[in-house]
């Protein structure tokens, strides 16, 4: 069990997400940063799409009511074990009583935490991620909130002591992309200029309606510094910036649109769609971030400034290849640790 | 019928997507095409929107190329397949708390209370497709007698249940919500059950049709 003392601005269970159900108007929701709460199970011996924490900025207080193996990623939330620091990208045994305090976001957004055996609460629909909007997986389909109680599943049989309870603790390299994560927040916005790095690349594939677009328009959006506004969440991330304006204005049949997708409504000002948002809509896409970049948008700051860079389908798909190669590296790491403890 | 065309959605997607106007015959065969392709390889999700199919897919292991000759193969055969489809009857109590919008919408399509229930009621609608809501239901069908303008200010809270009338659309909403459409009434059916599966009461191509059960002013 998992008391939550603390719950912090919004956290929720979430797992990789619920796949197979958009057409029927269910979003996929999950980890809206699926590749930390994918390390973050593998480091404490879980599949990778068990269900753990999303924590949005914190601060949030946890208590273990017996001994387990926890994980933190994602950013770094500054944690302490009872009194003791803890570092993000780490695996460590917990004993029954303690408590894990996850002060706060320092520069991105989300942390995650994974603990042995995963938040067991009742998979709806094929996943235990909370949505939100529809209110039902999760935890009574809701946020967390103080004095909430989590149950956690039977961890995976495992002979090796790496993952033991009795254990010592362990750090992964965190994704080499995390670089993009601790970007200082910008003190200005205006347009890129090239040199200036303050603001987050995300890499982005023209969508259908990008042509429908006035060339300026067009130029704007690759030359722009987009704030993302407060008034961003789960569902989108809601930017400021130049006003997109369309040449052909023709109204579009309604269509399925995912994460990632760049709407942009008649004011002008994009939207990127994110883990929960609707599944079809009737705005015109001018793009569309790639896969392997999504989660670096869902840990971008409010308020801080992202940039979009034209990519290529085949540079898409290499960049998603290297994340499984990351992947890859952690799992073999892993592996050499536990034969050094177990010889 | 003009041929569709196929075009990607960011890195994990395909459309197939026909021209305007949308009719029913261009939508039956998205429906067919849809079923064909949720047995496809690494294919993830299949989402029917209005005259278009989009198809997402794993994109370390899917050859997007393939699949788009895929999709139009599937598209040629699809003229000749029959969708499965069920038929509908949903209860509504019209007018009333749970229609509060009917009377005033009666008076200004110039028409009894009971007339405009009965056009609402005839009809025979068809789920275009699913979105907005989980559960929510586009529906083709509607008498274009009946089309009414959304309220210029939305509701902040719509009951699940309320069955409603907003541009040229009819619907109902599943879950409480915020809104614009003019109420007519309200039914007690689920329309988005988690623990139920198929989790809709409607999947798209289903036929709909609305009784009513009682009719107050």
């Amino acid at each position: 069990m998992i008391d939550v003392i603390r719950a912090g601005m919004l956290s929720s269970v979430q797992d990789l997400g619920r796949a197979g159900y958009r057409h029927l108007g269910v979003s996929s929701g999950g980890a809206l940063d699926a590749l930390s709460l994918e390390i973050g199970n593998r480091i404490v011996g879980n599949k990778p799409d068990a269900a753990g924490i999303e924590l949005t900025l914190g601060p949030t207080t946890l208590r273990f009511t017996r001994a387990t193996r926890v994980a933190i990623t994602g950013t770094d939330f500054a944690a302490t074990l009872d009194d003791k620091p803890v570092y993000s990208w780490w695996s460590l045994p917990v004993q029954a009583g303690q408590e894990l305090t996850l002060r706060g976001a320092r520069h991105g957004m989300r942390g995650y935490v994974c603990v042995a055996g995963g938040i067991d609460v009742l998979p709806m629909l094929g996943s235990r991620s909370t949505d939100l909007g529809a209110c039902f997986g999760g935890l009574g389909g809701r946020a967390l909130r103080d004095g909430d109680r989590l149950a956690t599943g039977v961890p995976q049989p495992n002979k090796s002591a790496v993952f033991s309870s009795a254990g010592t603790a362990f750090g992964v390299k965190a994704p080499a992309w995390c670089k993009f994560v601790y970007v200082e927040e910008p003190v200005r916005r205006g347009k890129h200029t090239p040199g200036n790095s303050w603001s987050l690349p995300i890499r982005v594939l023209r969508g259908p309606e990008y042509e429908t677009f006035t060339k300026t328009a067009q130029r704007d959006f690759w030359n722009e510094e987009w704030t993302i506004t407060p008034n961003s969440n789960r569902m989108g991330f809601r930017l400021a910036g130049t006003v997109l304006e369309r040449g052909d204005k023709a109204d579009l049949l309604s269509h399925a649109v995912l994460p990632g997708t760049i709407q942009v409504p008649p004011n002008g000002q994009p939207i990127v769609l994110m883990g929960d948002a609707q599944t079809t809509g009737g705005y015109p896409k001018i793009g569309s971030v790639i896969k392997a970049d999504l989660w670096k948008l869902a840990q971008a700051r409010l308020s801080s400034g992202v940039r979009f860079i034209e990519t290529t389908v085949e540079a898409a798909r290499h960049a998603l290849a290297e994340e499984r190669m990351y992947v890859k590296q952690v799992e073999s790491a892993i592996a050499m640790h536990a034969e050094r403890l177990d010889r | 019928m003009t041929p569709p065309k196929i075009h990607p959605l960011g890195d994990i997607a395909l459309v197939c997507e026909a021209p305007p106007p949308a009719t029913i015959e261009c939508q039956r065969r998205m429906w067919a095409l849809a079923d064909a392709a949720r047995l496809w390889p690494h294919v993830v999700e299949v989402v029917p929107g209005m005259n278009n199919v989009t198809l997402v897919f794993d994109p370390l292991q899917a050859d997007p190329a393939e699949l788009a000759q895929q999709m139009k193969t599937a598209w040629e055969q699809a003229a000749e397949v029959e969708v499965g489809t069920a038929e509908i009857e949903i209860p509504v109590r019209y007018g009333g708390a749970d229609g509060p919008d009917l009377a005033s919408l009666a008076k200004s399509l110039d028409l009894s209370i009971d007339e405009l229930v009965k056009r609402h009621t005839q009809a025979d609608y068809i789920v275009f497709f699913l979105g907005f809501q989980p559960g929510f239901a586009y529906l083709g069908g509607l008498d274009p007698t009946l089309h009414a303008p959304r309220h210029p200010k939305p509701r902040l809270e719509v009951p699940a249940g309320s069955v409603g009338i907003g541009g040229e659309q009819t619907g109902i909403y599943p879950a409480v919500s915020p809104g614009g459409w003019q109420l007519l009434g309200r039914t007690d059916l689920k329309l988005f059950d988690p623990a139920r599966n198929p989790p809709t009461l409607m999947q798209p191509g289903d036929h709909v049709r609305f009784t009513a059960l009682e009719v107050l002013a």
